[in-house]
């Protein structure tokens, strides 16, 4: 049973309607506020508990939790909202959406995440390169300090609460939570150690909440339609509505507001017009992101997609961006070419993610050709498990899961390739002494 | 307190430990990179995973807090495997050029590599290479070696408080440099050298000079200003080929400022090998016996109180006794040590010292500085003041001209003697307040004047307290406090030193030597051909710091002892044994014939030489003031002692490393117009 239209969070994804304040206000945004906020910082952050949200951001911490950690009583630090806007996970295209067509579902979540952790201010991080997206979140927040949504007195509530919106410039690494913060205060983006977390020290070293768009983006239509109702989509621990950026070799690549737990086969026929040339010709799917390793297609057959099913397939989902390859794709080369990203966007801070992704990425480029030993295919899978879990941030272990799922999955043809490498380039026979 | 198991081992270790503190406290060696005690913690070189119970991944030890009933193994298959495999990424890029790498044998990465690594390497692809950075006369680059432990750029930015270095580029790519094209304009750079874990930062003098097995090392003290930093002396044959900090949390921690470093081949350059004597008003070469013989024969006669001697900045307590007591044979009590002219009042001890001691800095919670810039004058007491900056709640004021970024904030009070008793208003407030006086302060007319305005100060603040002592005089010579303690400095004027028929100069050089009256017969007894040998009469030849057995005593009053590393060249002489042996000539023998006999004799003319190293209990027991009146001070502007931090003295001035830093740092060579 497909999502409804009625169950939709995000009405206006496609852009059909008015992206601006009085559409938004047409389809609800901003509608009971004031009552939401009146029913205290512990009610809302009792209901998003029990809706089940799970950060959409990638990690799929229950978001309901992460914002209890924030101290209830300020000891004269004040408490900051960041919102993690730096989309840069290859294949995910959500965020960038509900900035450009839904902005002011953001900035009321801001108002109604902020206020549950008692935080002062918003800084919504928002990637660089997006510039029709900024244009238009700054427009909304503009709006809505017109409008006294935000600011002093935030929609007569009064609370006062500002949203600041910030630039990135382009590095994959800000969309971590501690190097966004560091990005923010001005210094090189570099995660920093953990613990102390941003719930104790985090921005400018107050107590911070850290939270995708997506993830603060659905609070206020959860809290306006009711915990159960969330948490009525999907399997049990990976409840609600989800938006899948669906690209690749599809016929109809989109962005698409699903409930959870939906099959991946279902969800690539119904909404993306299936994959090019039939399911049959389907190679592999990487369910998740980039980051997430890739499903082959027996797998793909009968997964669900929510954080459970694609966990116990070693694995996630990730941004639940779907990435379709057919039968036409060079795997290996596909997957050298992610190694190349996660090369180019380590921070270089950590010893094993900075010389391994290198070492990684110039042995895929050998394996993309052919040009390695069998041997060295375990090789490679080794270096992949000793950057794994070694380093400050998962980047690293982000970095390696595509590599890992593809010998999980793809062994023989990588043997098959260093064979006819060898077939190409066999010797000539040797030559007598003279 | 937090109990700890490591390895079975229960340690106790205050909360907020680090897991890495409480292996140190259960003896358990952890291999380190990145991290350095007296550094903030990065945790990103990833050698010092150890495993923690309960946690499923090995945790970084360095930036890991303790918990209380934790349990952490350094010695388990995990971790064995994961520094393994730390020190396997390590390798992969780094050049293993250790035969043509001036850190081989004391390489952090070889000898971790040989502990913890494995014997071969399975990386098959090309390594990387890096544009090797200008840091200017003193660091030395081969940036392809460099490991990325950010030591470097920490210690600029935190300690030197330069934040000139950086980490430019991303991943692989990442480089670590100045971010422009620039020397590091630091005067304690060359401790990166010390801090770099591998070879991409050594010492350009010191480039393939020695291995560290070839090298004997002797502790000694450093004269280069008046500290009193802990060094290490490596030598070889007769050579001083460099010298490193030691370890003492009270002076340096573990700090050495690039003169005192760097300034060593000064001392092989222009030194006194042997006797000379003036004849028909040239210096000729002479035997020590005919030097003797023509100051015996100009001496004799001579009225003792027209026989006086001035002391220079380097010299030990041992020759400035023997001096001493020698000058008192002849009949003399006339030993000046003041060649700059401080005013500086000897009479009690604490009117000449740095009585808050180099380590109290860090209690002090506000300073006033007059006359002084300690980043150029005693640049390791400068970090000092930076690091009770850095810790917060502190406030300085200058009074005088702000010549430099001190590398911490201050409040400019005023520049002239009369602003001081405006800066009572500055410590007002503070419970444990400094006053800082430079030798800029005293070495002017007026310095009686001001040394008092600057008691009063500190009385005024109540900084002159039982439990606390916040008047502080900076010196600027490391054998100055010494020779005060020995009676130095009695007289009324510093320059009335000059006004003498026989001069004897231990190793003066910082004053005019046309001061010296034309008819004034001068010996001169030192270890470098600089401005009191040109005027000398009668020269011998001495011995420099590193070749003495000495006891110094610094800016607080610690006396120090050095031991000699290297043999003085040619016909030179230990001083004490040359002052010796002159009194022997002169018919007023010593009463000591070795240093053993010298050190009683040297207890015995002041007690504070029997405490070595460490300090009396500081406090103000008598907060009566120096002789000055403050009322006599001028409205002079105040003038820094130190222009060129890089040519103070004889040896720095010999020093062909030292002329290239003040070619670089202080007066660059005007750009040229583009062709």
């Amino acid at each position: 049973m497909a999502l409804q239209d009625k169950d939709r969070i995000f009405t206006n994804l496609y852009g059909l309607q008015d992206w601006q304040l009085a559409g938004a206000r047409a389809r609800g945004d901003w509608s009971t506020t004031p009552q939401i906020i009146a029913q205290g910082r512990d009610w809302i952050i009792d209901q998003v508990k029990a809706s089940g949200l799970r950060g959409r951001g990638g990690a799929g911490f229950p978001t309901g939790l992460k914002w209890s950690f924030m101290p209830k009583k300020s000891d004269g630090r004040p408490s900051y909202l960041v919102v993690n806007a730096d989309e840069s996970e290859p294949g995910t295209c959500k965020d960038r959406e509900i900035m450009r067509h839904d902005p002011h579902k953001l900035v009321e979540g801001c108002l109604i995440a902020g206020f549950a952790m008692g935080a002062v201010a918003a800084y919504i991080y928002i990637r660089g390169e997006f510039i029709e997206p900024y244009h238009r979140l700054q427009h909304a927040i503009d709006e809505a300090y017109e409008a006294g949504l935000i600011g002093k007195n935030a929609s007569g509530t009064g609370y006062d609460f500002d949203v600041f919106l910030s630039r990135g410039a382009g590095a994959y690494i800000c969309g971590e939570e501690t190097a966004l913060i560091e990005s923010l205060e001005g210094k090189k983006g570099m995660p920093r150690l953990k613990p102390p977390f941003p719930a104790a020290v985090g921005l400018y070293g107050c107590p911070t909440t850290v939270n995708n768009v997506e993830s603060i983006a659905v609070v206020p239509e959860i809290l306006r339609r009711g915990a159960a109702w969330f948490a009525g989509f999907g399997r049990e621990k990976n409840s609600g509505t989800k938006i899948f950026s669906i690209s690749g070799h599809v016929n109809k690549p989109c962005n698409v507001e699903e409930a959870m737990s939906i099959p991946l086969r279902e969800l690539i026929e119904r909404h993306a017009g299936g994959v090019r040339g039939g399911w049959d010709n389907l190679l592999c799917v990487i369910p998740g992101g980039s980051s997430t390793p890739l499903l082959p297609k027996h797998i793909c057959d009968d997964v669900l997609m929510d954080f459970d099913a694609l966990r116990e397939h070693k694995s996630g989902l990730g941004t639940a961006a779907v990435i379709v390859m057919d039968k036409s794709t060079d795997v290996i080369k596909a997957i050298a070419r992610l190694a190349k990203f996660y090369k180019l966007e380590s921070c270089g801070q950590c010893t094993p993610c900075r010389e391994g992704m290198g070492w990684q990425w110039r042995m895929m480029e050998r394996m993309a050709e052919g040009r390695a030993e069998i041997e060295e295919i375990d090789v490679l899978e080794n270096v992949t498990r000793r950057i794994e879990g070694h380093t400050i941030c998962a980047l690293a272990d982000g970095g390696v899961w595509p590599v890992q799922g593809l010998i999980r999955h793809f062994r023989p043809l990588m043997e098959e390739r260093i064979r006819q490498y060898k077939q190409r380039h066999a010797a000539p026979l040797p030559m007598a002494a003279e | 307190m937090a109990k700890v198991t490591v390895d079975g081992i229960e340690v106790e270790v205050p909360n907020g430990a680090s897991v890495l503190q409480a292996c140190e406290a259960a003896a358990k060696e952890i291999p380190r990179f990145c991290y350095h005690e007296r550094l903030s913690v990065a945790g990103n070189c990833r050698m010092c995973l150890v495993e923690v119970e309960k946690a499923p991944k090995p945790v970084a030890s360095c930036a890991y807090p303790v918990a209380d009933g934790m349990k952490v193994f350094t010695d388990s298959p995990m971790v064995r495997q994961a520094r393994r495999n730390v020190m396997e990424f390590l390798l992969i890029n780094h050049p293993l050029d250790c035969p043509i790498c001036d850190q081989g044998g004391e390489c952090d990465l070889q000898d971790q590599a040989v502990a913890y690594g494995s014997d071969l390497s399975r990386y098959q692809e090309a390594k990387r290479a890096v544009k090797d950075k200008d840091l200017g006369p003193l660091v030395k680059t081969v940036m392809t070696r460099c490991i990325h432990c950010t030591r470097c750029i920490r210690f600029a930015t935190e300690v030197a408080g330069v934040p000139e270095l950086g980490a430019t580029g991303r991943g692989e790519l990442m480089e670590v440099g100045p971010y422009v094209e620039k020397a590091l304009s630091s005067e304690l750079s060359g401790n990166i050298v010390d801090l770099c874990p591998v070879g991409a930062l050594t010492s350009k003098p010191y480039a393939f000079i020695a291995r560290p097995w070839e090298l004997t090392k002797t502790d000694g003290i450093d004269v280069a200003d008046a500290v009193g930093t802990n060094i290490r002396i490596d030598a070889r044959g007769p050579e001083v080929l460099r010298i490193l900090p030691r370890i003492n949390e009270d002076v340096n921690e573990e700090w050495l400022a690039d003169k005192g470093r760097f300034w060593i081949d000064g001392l092989k350059r222009r030194r006194l090998d042997r006797p000379w004597v003036r004849r028909d008003g040239k210096l000729e070469p002479a035997s020590w016996d005919e030097a003797f013989a023509a100051i015996a024969a100009r001496i004799a006669g001579v009225a003792g109180d027209r026989i006086a001697a001035l002391a220079g900045d380097h010299c030990e307590a041992e020759s400035l006794l023997a001096l001493r007591d020698l000058l008192k044979g002849l009949g003399s009590e006339r030993v000046e040590c003041r060649q700059d002219g401080a005013r500086i009042d000897a009479s009690r001890r604490d009117f000449y010292l740095f009585n808050s001691t180099i380590a109290g800095i860090e209690a002090a919670d506000a300073a006033v500085l007059i006359g002084t810039n300690p980043r150029r004058e005693a640049p390791v007491l400068n970090a000092r003041l930076r690091k009770r900056h850095l810790a917060g709640g502190f406030r300085a004021g200058v009074i005088g001209p702000v010549a430099a970024d001190l590398t911490y904030p201050v409040t400019v009070l005023g520049s002239a003697p009369t602003d001081i008793a405006g800066a009572a208003e500055f410590l007002a407030g503070a419970q444990r307040p400094m006053v800082i006086v430079g030798q800029g302060a005293l070495a002017r007319p007026d310095g009686a004047a001001v040394l008092a305005a600057a008691w009063r100060l500190a009385a005024e603040a109540g900084a002159l307290r039982e439990d606390w002592h916040g008047f502080n005089v900076l010196h600027t010579a490391a054998g100055r406090v010494g020779a005060l303690d020995l009676g130095y400095g009695r007289a009324a004027d510093p320059d009335a030193v000059f006004d003498a028929d026989v001069l004897y100069l231990l190793g003066a050089d910082g004053f005019d030597p046309s001061r010296i009256q034309a008819g004034t017969f001068v010996v001169y007894q030192g270890h470098h051909g600089d401005a009191g040998a040109s005027r000398a009469d009668v020269i011998l030849p001495g011995a420099a710091y590193t070749e003495k057995d000495g006891t110094w005593v610094n800016t607080e009053g610690r006396v120090q002892r050095g031991f000699r590393a290297v043999y003085p060249p040619g016909e030179a002489k230990e001083d004490w044994r040359i002052l010796r042996a002159l009194s022997g000539a002169l018919g007023t023998p010593l009463p000591y014939d070795d240093l053993a006999a010298l050190r009683r004799h040297l207890v015995q003319a002041n007690p504070a030489f029997g405490r070595i190293g460490t300090l009396e209990a500081a406090g103000c027991a008598d907060a009566s003031g120096p002789a000055g009146d403050p009322a006599g001070a001028s409205g002079a502007a105040f003038v820094l002692p130190i222009v060129d931090y890089y040519r103070t003295d004889v040896i720095s001035r010999a020093s062909p490393t030292m002329a290239e830093c003040s070619a670089t740092f202080v007066s660059p060579a005007p750009a040229m117009a583009a062709e």
